[in-house]
């Protein structure tokens, strides 16, 4: 079998159902998606066609303003908290024994494949006054009597972090699995201890791993939609959140396509960014 | 020594906060009576048979399990011809329709959510029952690409020259030597999608929301109604059943070389 360039329609013939669905069923609704947000409003439902930049000026409030920089400041406090704990567990996850890393990585993934609604009900349940934590702390004697607590700050964060963990985890596995151990034990041999051969070399060794791991868990937190629902309260509602509420509740489609824009440019520009620290590191 | 103690130590903490909320949950499901406590008070399944006996919760839990189960395959017949039309000829401009599979997945979901939602809107199909499984196919079809890009990498193409110098063509080396070597990743890519499928919410419910309702759909709803033990079994049965699918794939697959973790020796 020769690997050579495709010739003829016989031989470009398996790649048209592919190209033709994801042509048909993505790049056409992304692309309606930014049309749409040119468009003007139409009051009372749906919208026409036009090209406006309305949408766009609403950008320039107090409001959507607010919305962004907590949205963004949440996401960069999920990701830092999330690769503090990863970067570790994952460091020691993949010196285990093979069939503990097995269990580790079914458990990690079924937590990560989790509904955010599933996981947002379990932790309004774990904090919640008469199923929740606080029975355990009053039991212990460190409370006097059960109290909820969510919704909060702090329930929205706690659920964001353990829905990023595990992505994470996997997000790092690969390039912690393939570091190469020599490296370490070279470190330990000089008399490093484990701490300092961890903090002087391993974290050094991968720094450009950390920088676009920590970008990626950022996109991902971006993206939760409905623990801000869940968890927090209206002032915690984050740019996923009020883009669903545009577009659903109040029929605002071409204000919610123009976020959805927005969100775009940015997941996209930190994406770009995450690749490039990742490819730095391979030519180093 | 202290420091393998402080390790274990650290790596229990956080088996025990991951555990935990599913923990509480698992607990509260068993409550003999409507209420949301822990520790249960009594112990009752009767919830679980009202997961199967009501006719709503019955009927979101066919639906998940039969959009995913059409998404699931769709997603595969994408990925598939796509993965070997990569693997088999050298067309560097192929790479973009890649690329294109891999951008849903990396995206906020809210974003894909919202383009489909327009798309079908513009085609006048919205809220169609059908749509929806189109939508989880390629809001999923990263995953069987990704599993089966792997998995032809893993052929070893001397076979296929061997085949060939027989006078095997393209049709039978597929038949009789790829495929019972990529089947295993065809099998992964197929219940990733699938799991991910049944937990989605955001693009079912922008796509289907006011005429389907979906498990994490009916979850979501039922929430803005209070608590129900209801609500926990089904999260119970949810959790399991994609614990054990992930748990088969562990079994008859290699999932650190699927997460990419490739053997030294490789």
């Amino acid at each position: 079998m020769i690997r050579r360039a495709p010739r003829g329609l016989a031989e470009h013939a398996p790649i048209l159902f592919p190209a033709l669905m994801l042509v048909v069923f993505f790049v056409i609704p992304f692309s309606l998606m930014i049309a749409v947000s040119v468009f003007r409003r139409v009051p009372g439902g749906f919208y026409e066609p036009d090209l406006v930049f309305a949408n766009y000026e609403r950008f320039l409030t107090a409001f959507f303003g607010g919305v962004m920089s907590f949205s963004l400041g949440l996401a960069a406090l999920v990701a830092a908290l999330s690769v503090g704990i990863a970067f570790p567990f994952t460091y020691r996850l993949v010196k285990l024994p093979r069939g503990a890393q097995i269990r580790w990585l079914v458990f990690l993934l079924s937590i990560l494949s989790l509904s955010e609604v599933i996981i947002g009900f379990a932790w309004s349940t774990l904090l919640s006054r008469t199923a929740g934590i606080t029975n355990l702390f009053v039991a212990l004697g460190l409370m006097a009597e059960p109290q909820s607590l969510s919704p909060s700050f702090g329930a929205l964060l706690a659920g964001l972090v353990y829905q990023a963990f595990p992505y994470t985890v996997l997000v790092l596995y690969p390039a912690l699995a393939r570091l190469d151990p020599y490296l370490e034990e070279a470190a330990r041999t000089l008399g490093s201890s484990p701490l300092r051969a961890f903090f002087t070399v391993v974290v050094p060794a991968l720094r450009n791993t950390i920088v676009a791991t920590t970008i990626m868990v950022f996109v991902f937190a971006l993206g939760s939609y409905l623990l801000p629902q869940l968890l927090g309260r209206p002032q915690h509602w984050t740019l996923s959140v009020l883009i669903t509420d545009q577009a659903i509740y109040q029929s605002n489609m071409p204000f919610a396509a123009a976020m959805a824009v927005f969100l775009v440019l940015v997941s996209l520009a930190l994406v770009g960014l995450a690749l490039l620290a990742g490819r730095r590191e391979e030519t180093a | 020594m202290l420091m393998r103690t402080l390790n274990s130590l650290a790596a229990g903490l956080i088996a025990l906060v991951l555990a935990a909320p599913i923990l509480v949950v698992a607990g509260v499901s068993v409550n003999e009576k409507k209420s949301l406590t822990f520790p249960p008070q009594g112990f009752s399944l009767a919830w679980y048979a009202e997961v199967f006996t009501d006719p709503g919760w019955r009927g979101a839990l066919i639906t998940s399990l039969v959009v995913a189960t059409l998404s699931a395959a769709l997603a595969v017949l994408i990925a598939f011809p796509l993965a070997w039309f990569l693997w088999r000829w050298r067309a560097p401009w192929a790479r973009a329709f890649e690329v294109l599979g891999m951008t849903p997945f990396i995206l906020p979901p809210v974003i894909t959510a919202l383009g489909f939602l327009s798309f079908w809107a513009a085609v006048g199909e919205y809220g169609s029952p059908w749509t929806v499984v189109v939508s989880h196919a390629v809001f999923f079809v990263t995953l069987p690409l990704v599993t089966l890009s792997l998995g032809f990498g893993a052929v070893d193409r001397s076979y296929v020259e061997a085949a060939a110098t027989m006078g095997a063509d393209d049709r039978t080396v597929l038949r009789t030597v790829v495929m019972p070597l990529v089947r295993p990743y065809v099998i992964s890519g197929f219940a990733f999608a699938f799991v991910l499928s049944l937990n989605e919410y955001i693009v079912a419910y922008m796509v289907v929301g006011f005429t389907l309702e979906t498990l994490p759909i009916k979850i979501f709803n039922a929430l803005r109604y209070g608590y129900t033990p209801t609500m926990a079994a089904v999260t119970v049965l949810f959790v399991s059943l994609t614990a054990v699918v992930f748990g088969l794939i562990a079994w008859f697959g290699d999932l650190p070389r699927l997460l990419g973790a490739w053997a030294k020796n490789d």
